[in-house]
């Protein structure tokens, strides 16, 4: 098993490594660049280049990748050139918001999508069965913001349930000890802080498992199918198992295999899937910033946040395939 | 990177089998169940409404889509829009342009959008993808390499945060509807490649391929006129399914203010991106709520079209579901 994981994050740094030459040699193609994004349309010639040779961009673009690699050797990324603070601080600031927002939508859409995919199949032809299917298939084809935007106004504006905006009421007073709003509220004993957290990600996180849910309920439910009809489904039970224990030992188990697999790679796609969600609750993740250091030509934070994000997907989903293993003991042997 | 690529692949191996007994071929005795599935037809009717609309829509609209007629009734400042009324069935928007016409014609942009960016993907996405699956399957050691090569760029696609993807092709190239194409286009390539590989690789081993290589078929002729056809199926229900993406993908572009800003050319994705800022969420059948819930009601009901025959297509080619 170790040597498994040691060999696959070995097989992760040259894919990484190309990741970052493809992204350096991409974003300094954009047109403008920093200094210009800095000093606007009405810079003269000069003060463009003092910026740039202040900035190293003054240097062959090979020389400048190797700088980079090397500070990203000492596990620096650099200072923002929006804000002038490190990359990694700026990371750090808005990551958990992201990551707590993610989490949030896939825990909804676990909870919710495995037992209603597995329900459904067991009572396939139902009604139960056939609203889950047709929920499964809408769920897919509504556009997230829209979705947003609806759930805003019901729960939020018309009924006024829960919070429509942000993080965080404004009279609640609540320490910051890890960024994860919801853990510093336990860590620090301040329930109603946590609480309140907590109302504010419901929101959000409902519009962000909308997909994930849909496509969680699909492949639970044609998972089930399958394996219902298995030989060693009819021998167990034909053997005299409990019920449960033919559920739960066989069935959910083997029909949760692509289940795992789909929640790896659905991971990636929240985290950069909540830029939507995010704005439309003003909910100050890493989207935003990314979209703003774009426009600003804000190179250091480009790569330094890609290349964290892209990171963070290949690890979860080499947990995925490790935790694979683990469930099925048939890919431990290959 | 090898799990993730089950579902994938199950689904080209899952068409990769025959079915023997009845002797039909496989697309027949698909064709023929697609005729009886409910699922089916309803997508395949949304799909032929959407289309009709989008090749005679500029002929059906009632007024010029792009002409700001009614442009002194409209008082965006004091949220003051016009709703439905005798010649403007679904009222004005917030340039006193008729919505109904607009909705008509921009029927056409987006099945565009749709088509030429699940076109990109699939082109790109089956270039690399029939290269890879070849050349791993019939290239010897070299093919391994170039097979190895083209997976892990892949897997760097793969990576990348698609939207992220999509916002820096915008800063290249400009807001424009080429840009959107594009950018949804890039995301599915990888999509493509990974299914039609897996779905070669499928069939590489099957009795008709030893027999063509043993009878002395060259190697591009087995994988271009054996392998490569009976590959294609889970291509093809890929490709139904996309559309549907495309068109929600668009749509979430136009929203971070990617699409095209052109008035001459609405398109469901811009409109609804456009209007979402009058939107009051007090009154969601007030016409500054309708503004946006008409264009979003459209790319739902065209998304969910494409969606139906996908997934009735791709039940059709699962012999496991035959009955």
């Amino acid at each position: 098993m170790l040597r498994l994981i040691v060999r696959r994050l070995l097989q992760l740094v040259p894919t990484l490594l190309g990741l970052t030459v493809l992204l350096f040699l991409w974003i300094h193609r954009l047109p403008g660049g920093p200094a210009s994004a800095l000093l606007g349309e009405r810079a003269t010639e000069a003060d463009r280049r003092q910026i740039e040779a202040a900035l190293g961009l003054d240097e062959p673009l090979w020389v400048q990748y190797g700088r980079w690699l090397e500070r990203l050797a000492r596990l620096d990324l650099g200072t923002s050139t929006q804000t002038s603070r490190p990359v990694w601080e700026e990371f750090t600031l808005r990551f958990p918001a992201t990551a707590e927002l993610a989490l949030t939508a896939m825990l909804i859409a676990v909870v919710v999508g495995i037992p209603l995919g597995y329900v459904a199949a067991r009572r396939r032809g139902s009604w139960l069965d056939a609203a889950a299917v047709s929920g499964s298939l809408l769920g897919v084809c509504v556009p997230v913001f829209f979705f947003a935007l609806i759930l805003k106004a019901v729960f939020a504006v018309n009924l006024g349930w829960l919070p429509s905006a942000g993080r965080r009421s404004t009279g609640i007073d609540a320490t910051e000890v890890t960024g994860f709003s919801v853990l510093d509220g336990l860590l620090t004993g301040e329930w109603d802080a946590s609480l309140d957290a907590v109302e504010h990600l419901i929101l959000p996180g409902v519009a962000l498992a909308s997909i994930p849910l849909a496509v969680i309920v699909r492949i639970t439910r044609a998972g089930v199918l399958e394996v219902l009809t298995e030989d060693y489904v009819r021998t167990a039970e034909s053997k005299g198992l409990r019920q449960r224990v033919v559920r739960g030992r066989h069935v959910l188990r083997n029909a949760l295999l692509p289940v795992v697999t789909t929640v790896g790679l659905l991971t990636g796609s929240l985290l950069s899937g909540a830029v939507l969600t995010e704005s439309v609750f003003a909910f100050g993740g890493i989207g935003r910033f990314v979209a703003d250091a774009i426009d600003a030509r804000d190179y250091p934070t480009l790569m330094g946040f890609i290349l964290l994000i892209a990171l963070l997907y290949v690890l979860v989903n080499l947990m995925v395939d490790v935790a694979y293993s683990v469930i099925d003991p048939r890919v431990r042997v290959n | 990177m090898t799990i993730r690529t089950e579902k994938l692949d199950r689904l080209a191996e899952l068409t990769a089998r025959r079915d023997t007994t009845t002797g039909a071929g496989l697309w027949t005795e698909a064709l023929r169940r697609l005729r009886g599935s409910k699922m089916a037809l309803t997508g395949a009717a949304v799909i032929t409404v959407f289309v009709v609309i989008a090749v005679v829509g500029p002929w059906l609209a009632p007024h010029d889509p792009t002409a700001q007629t009614w442009r002194d009734e409209v008082f965006v400042n004091r949220a003051l829009f016009v709703g439905p009324r005798s010649g403007n069935w679904l009222g004005l928007d917030h340039l006193g342009r008729d919505q109904f016409s607009r909705l008509l014609v921009g029927a056409r942009h987006t099945l565009l959008v749709g088509v030429v960016s699940t076109l990109i993907g699939l082109v790109a996405g089956a270039l690399v993808g029939g290269v890879s699956g070849a050349a791993l399957a019939f290239g010897g050691r070299a093919g391994r390499g170039l097979d190895t090569v083209l997976m892990r760029g892949v897997d760097m696609l793969l990576a990348l945060p698609s939207l992220l993807l999509a916002v820096s092709v915008a800063a290249v190239m400009g807001q424009s509807l080429t840009t959107v194409m594009i950018a949804v286009g890039v995301v599915q390539i990888p999509v493509f490649a990974r299914l039609l590989r897996g779905s070669m690789l499928a069939q590489a081993h099957a009795d008709y391929v030893l027999a063509a290589r043993a009878l002395g078929v060259r190697r591009r002729r087995v994988v271009l006129a054996h392998v490569l056809p009976n590959s294609l199926g889970p291509v093809i229900v890929q490709t139904t399914l996309a559309l549907a993406t495309a068109i929600i993908e668009a749509a979430a572009l136009s929203y971070l203010g990617l699409g095209n800003p052109d008035a001459a050319q609405p398109e469901w994705g811009v409109m609804l991106a456009q209007a979402e800022r009058f939107f009051v969420p007090e009154d969601l059948l007030d016409q500054a709520s309708l503004m946006a819930v008409c264009p979003a009601l459209g790319i739902i009901v065209t998304a969910l079209g494409f969606t139906l025959l996908g997934e009735a297509l791709r039940e059709a080619l699962d012999p496991k579901l035959r009955g």
